[in-house]
């Protein structure tokens, strides 16, 4: 189920290539779940989340380094949610914390692209499902390649200036804590990408911007955006 | 044509319905002729996007209190949910209310990208029953259908056939009927859709690009039920079969 645009995207540990099934993770950088501080359990959510608050980023979305993000003539800006990515190496079904990385193939840049959105009650799938609002990349860095994922940063510039740090260390489920909630109820497979979730407040991009996301060992994902053809 | 995807004798097959003395068959592309229970059905093609639909028709609205929408809401699901005709679906031991969801399945069968309504219809392959289990116990206010309720491993059986376009006259008007241990829970026609077949692909294709084996689960009519496990759910859709599954408890999955 591989997108054209990501069919060409290969890399050094198993297994090698995508499968094209893409999650993320939303309030999980604490950051963002400090944002709604106050709303949590106001109307219409009435209480704080449980499980993990998951969404897909089907096929379509999908984009690798340098591909051009449009921005729809509707919506003068769009947010860029820098995420770290877990790349799955072998079938992960009901992990524990301790062996979660175990079943990680290697760590990359997510960049969950959204229209900005009022709401987290039930948004419409056109605000993070269009075409290309899934850049990925550059390229997998190795789980045995780097010592402790939750030390890794990732830094979004626009246009060149800083606009946001984040770091793993300030996620509300570690990674590996993330994996054993989720695959307790959704098994991912190799190839499959869990995106740990990204800080708040999103930077905002408007059509002629470019976003780097740069993360360490992970290299730097850059992307401009333009205006919809 | 009616055509299934299973597994016999360690390899993956075609295979077309076959009527043996009023015994249901199936005819794998080599020549061999099977009972139904003799193989393993597998997800009727290679499954791409899993669009879903809520609350698509107005007496299922109803039946959860929900207003009808402006825009259709559309749920995207994952491949670990997917399952075939025959299996087992997990019914987790702490929960109170695991429901059934009867529905037409369209599938895309060409690259679709901002197809108007009116050459909505070329894009169909054809037409599969989906059953779209949800565990209601699970549902939290955050983007919301959450995956926990809605995508869970083994929750949404495709099948047992993909019948081509060309062979339903009228995906608009079929009855869709759904059977626990024999007995009848669920009834509606697409004909209640609240958002038709050529709109969603219009809609969906206006911001996404849709592509062959991309799915659209067009939502459930009103009749959900919890169900329990060892019990049989049957779903039925005029003209695409009866897609068979069964409830276990977590013993069966080491849980």
């Amino acid at each position: 189920m591989l997108s054209i645009a990501t069919c060409k995207f290969r890399f050094e540990v198993a297994p090698f290539e995508l499968s094209g099934a893409v999650y993320g993770t939303l309030l999980n950088h604490r950051s963002a779940l400090a944002a709604l501080e106050g709303r949590l359990d106001k109307p219409p959510y009435n209480a704080p989340p449980r499980a993990p608050v998951l969404f897909v980023k089907p096929r379509n979305t999908l984009a690798l380094c340098g591909d051009a993000v449009e921005v729809p003539a509707a919506a003068a800006e769009l947010e860029v949610g820098a995420c770290i990515g877990m790349v799955i190496g072998r079938t992960a079904c009901n992990v524990s914390e301790a062996s979660a990385y175990d079943h990680v193939a290697g760590f990359l840049i997510v960049n969950d692209v959204s229209i900005p959105h009022p709401d987290y009650y039930r948004p419409s799938v056109r605000y993070k499902a269009r075409d290309g609002f899934c850049p990925i990349g550059p390229k997998v860095t190795a789980r045995a390649a780097i010592a402790q994922p939750e030390a890794l940063t990732l830094r979004t510039f626009v246009d060149g200036a800083l606009v946001q740090t984040a770091g793993a260390g300030d996620l509300v489920r570690s990674m590996a804590r993330l994996l054993a909630d989720v695959t307790e109820f959704m098994t991912l497979a190799p190839g499959d990408v869990l995106a740990a979730g990204a800080a708040a407040p999103a930077p905002r991009v408007r059509a002629g911007q470019t976003v780097a996301v740069e993360g360490g060992v992970l290299g730097t994902l850059i992307n401009p955006f333009v205006a919809a053809a | 044509m009616k055509r299934a995807r299973v597994a016999f004798g360690g390899a993956i097959h075609e295979a077309t319905p076959l009527d043996r003395a009023g015994v249901a068959a199936v005819r794998l592309a080599d020549g061999r002729v099977l009972g139904e229970e003799e193989v393993v059905w597998l997800p009727p093609f290679e499954v791409g996007t899993v669009l879903a639909l809520g609350l698509n028709y107005a007496d299922h609205a109803k039946e959860l209190a929900f207003k009808s929408q402006e825009e259709p809401l559309v749920f995207l699901k994952g491949p670990g949910t997917l399952l075939g005709h025959r299996g087992a679906t997990r019914r987790p031991a702490d929960v109170s209310f695991m429901h059934y969801e009867c529905e037409l399945a369209v599938v895309i069968g060409r690259r679709a990208k901002r197809v108007a309504r009116a050459q909505a219809m070329q894009h169909v392959a054809g037409y599969c029953i989906a059953n779209d289990y949800a565990v209601r116990d699970y549902l939290e206010n955050w983007y919301r259908p959450n995956l926990r309720a809605k995508n869970r491993d083994g929750a949404t059986v495709l099948g047992p056939w993909l019948v081509g376009a060309d062979e339903l006259a009228n995906p608009g008007n079929l009855e869709l009927r759904t059977f626990v241990n024999g007995a009848l829970t669920q009834r509606g026609s697409t004909r209640d859709l609240i958002f038709d077949i050529p709109y969603l692909i219009e809609y969906l294709s206006s911001f996404m690009t849709l592509d062959s084996g991309d799915v659209i689960l067009t939502g459930t009519p009103q009749g959900v039920q919890n169900v329990l496990p060892g019990d049989e759910i049957v779903c039925e859709i005029d003209g695409l079969g009866r897609l068979s599954n069964t409830i276990a408890a977590d013993p069966v999955f080491g849980r």
